[in-house]
């Protein structure tokens, strides 16, 4: 059986698959990036690149791909999302993507501009993500685009799509990720999980879809970011127990990564594919996280 | 109705600038309800403006209406003639109305802000953003494209907590509502249905509709 990408052949055929995050440099040089690429790049099987996340300008997802690929090998996930671009830009990148040898693309709607670095700027949102994967789904398998145009050749890319099983009511999220298995999701990366009673309950509700769950992993820093989590992130469930474990603890970051082993080890057997590990700007600590999680042999 | 709200006074003052003589005009409709507009803001701004020579007032009953606003100035033709400026305090749609039937300056003291819904004086909620294409009947009679700040039509995003927008802490999230409006009415199956993406060919501005 061939695979679109490495991210695929991994989720078919191994027990648990690991990805990570990147996030384009603010900067017209790639250096900064590539140095997180190749600290994570034996530790995960794929990397996220992310999309002017949180609405603040940096270097386009696309080249950042490319570029990390290129010169790193580590295979990318091309985020993108709806916020910046209509349905035009988004099939022209869409077909360069393929182009350019992506092979991953995991498809957002996008946080909103006002949430980021140039909150007076015209937000587009000419499709939502359900939309976006349908155009994208269409391209792939009847190569044509949204306007029903011949493409000479179709692109081929492995596509996901975002979860937040901690959601309440869950009942629209459960809904909005059916229609997405149905336009084409092969996989989805969930917002970051610290308590594993919300996953379980979760994969039992969703047990109906044929898609591969990569949970999202991010440690926590500090007493202070946990509460700050919980206040400001939808769907971010943390129980006491960590924060008071995070306060006591001397050193933080080393308590922060072993409680997350710890949710790894208890998530482990729910069916899940495996996890998605996500420290903003911090390559070094995803790195950190997944060979402590791989030492601990929790998985 | 239309949602106005008033402009800053000195915003204003800055606008009429060179022009002494002015006409003030307000709204016998929207704005007298939204109480931006009405004889009393006239009369308001009459007292406001009391460094201009103020040469007539008059709240026609809609100045929208080329015909009505035809009708409602002929009484005042005299003064409104002898003004430099006319400042209307109405929506957009009036302003341009004016400026439109009788060739002269125009200017807004009113910001318009939406259409919307009336709860009572001082609180209006937007509720339709005149798409061309209504939908309503697809989602519980909720807009998600007035409501939700992302015009989503596939249910919510994942930024909402406690039934609350990411963008707007303070403000419901439309597709919640939604939810739980056709959950309430027996149509989660409606919500379940994929809504394929907006033709906006048929929003483009200007909208005219002209009977043939």
């Amino acid at each position: 059986m061939s695979f679109i990408s490495s991210l695929e052949k991994s989720l078919a055929t191994s027990k648990f698959t690991i990805t990570g995050e990147l996030t384009p440099p603010k900067s017209a040089s790639i250096e900064d990036v590539l140095d997180g690429a190749k600290l994570i790049k034996d530790d995960v099987v794929a990397t996220n690149v992310t999309d002017n996340p949180t609405s603040r300008v940096v270097m386009s997802t696309l080249a950042t791909c490319h570029l990390i690929e290129k010169q790193t090998g580590l295979e990318t996930i091309y985020q993108i999302t709806c916020r910046d671009r209509n349905r035009l830009a988004l099939q022209s990148d869409i077909l360069a993507a393929n182009a350019l040898g992506i092979k991953n693309i995991l498809v957002l709607t996008g946080d909103y501009i006002t949430m980021g670095d140039h909150p007076e700027a015209k937000p587009v949102f000419d499709l939502d993500s359900v939309q976006l994967l349908w155009s994208i789904k269409r391209m792939q398998e009847e190569s044509v685009d949204l306007a029903g145009k011949k493409l000479k050749t179709p692109p081929k890319l492995f596509v996901g799509a975002a979860v937040n099983p901690g959601l309440d009511p869950i009942e629209p999220e459960i809904i909005r990720l059916e229609k997405k298995v149905d336009m084409g999701v092969k996989f989805a990366q969930s917002q970051c999980l610290y308590d594993p009673s919300v996953l379980e309950k979760f994969m039992g509700q969703i047990s109906h879809l044929d898609v591969k769950i990569l949970v999202g992993i991010t440690p926590l820093l500090s007493a202070g970011m946990a509460k700050w989590m919980v206040k400001n992130c939808p769907g971010v469930i943390i129980p006491d127990e960590m924060i008071k474990r995070l306060k006591e603890a001397e050193d933080k970051v080393k308590e922060g990564i072993e409680m997350m082993v710890e949710v790894v080890s208890k998530i482990a057997p729910m069916k899940v594919a495996g996890i998605h590990v996500m420290v903003p700007e911090r390559a070094d600590l995803v790195a950190q996280t997944v060979k402590a999680i791989k030492a601990s042999g929790a998985v | 109705m239309i949602i106005t709200e008033k402009k800053p006074i000195d915003d204003i003052k800055a606008s009429l600038n060179e022009s002494k003589k002015i006409f003030i005009l307000g709204c016998g409709t929207c704005a007298t309800l939204n109480q931006t507009g009405g004889e009393e803001q006239v009369k308001e701004m009459t007292k406001l403006l009391s460094e201009k020579d103020i040469v007539g007032t008059v709240v026609p009953e809609t100045p929208c209406d080329k015909r009505v606003l035809k009708r409602d100035l002929r009484p005042v033709a005299a003064s409104l003639n002898a003004a430099d400026a006319i400042l209307v305090l109405s929506c957009g749609v009036g302003v341009q109305t004016v400026a439109e039937l009788t060739g002269k300056i125009a200017l807004p003291g009113l910001n318009t802000r939406f259409i919307g819904m009336v709860e009572r004086i001082g609180e209006f909620y937007q509720r339709c953003l005149a798409c061309s294409d209504c939908i309503l009947d697809e989602t519980g009679g909720i807009c998600p494209i007035t409501r939700c700040p992302k015009g989503l039509l596939n249910g919510p995003c994942a930024g909402h907590m406690d039934g609350k927008c990411e963008v707007n802490r303070e403000k419901d999230c439309a597709w919640v509502l939604i939810y739980k409006r056709m959950k309430d009415i027996g149509q989660l199956d409606k919500f379940k249905a994929f809504r394929k993406p907006r033709n906006y060919q048929i929003s483009t501005s200007p909208q005219q509709i002209v009977w043939k």
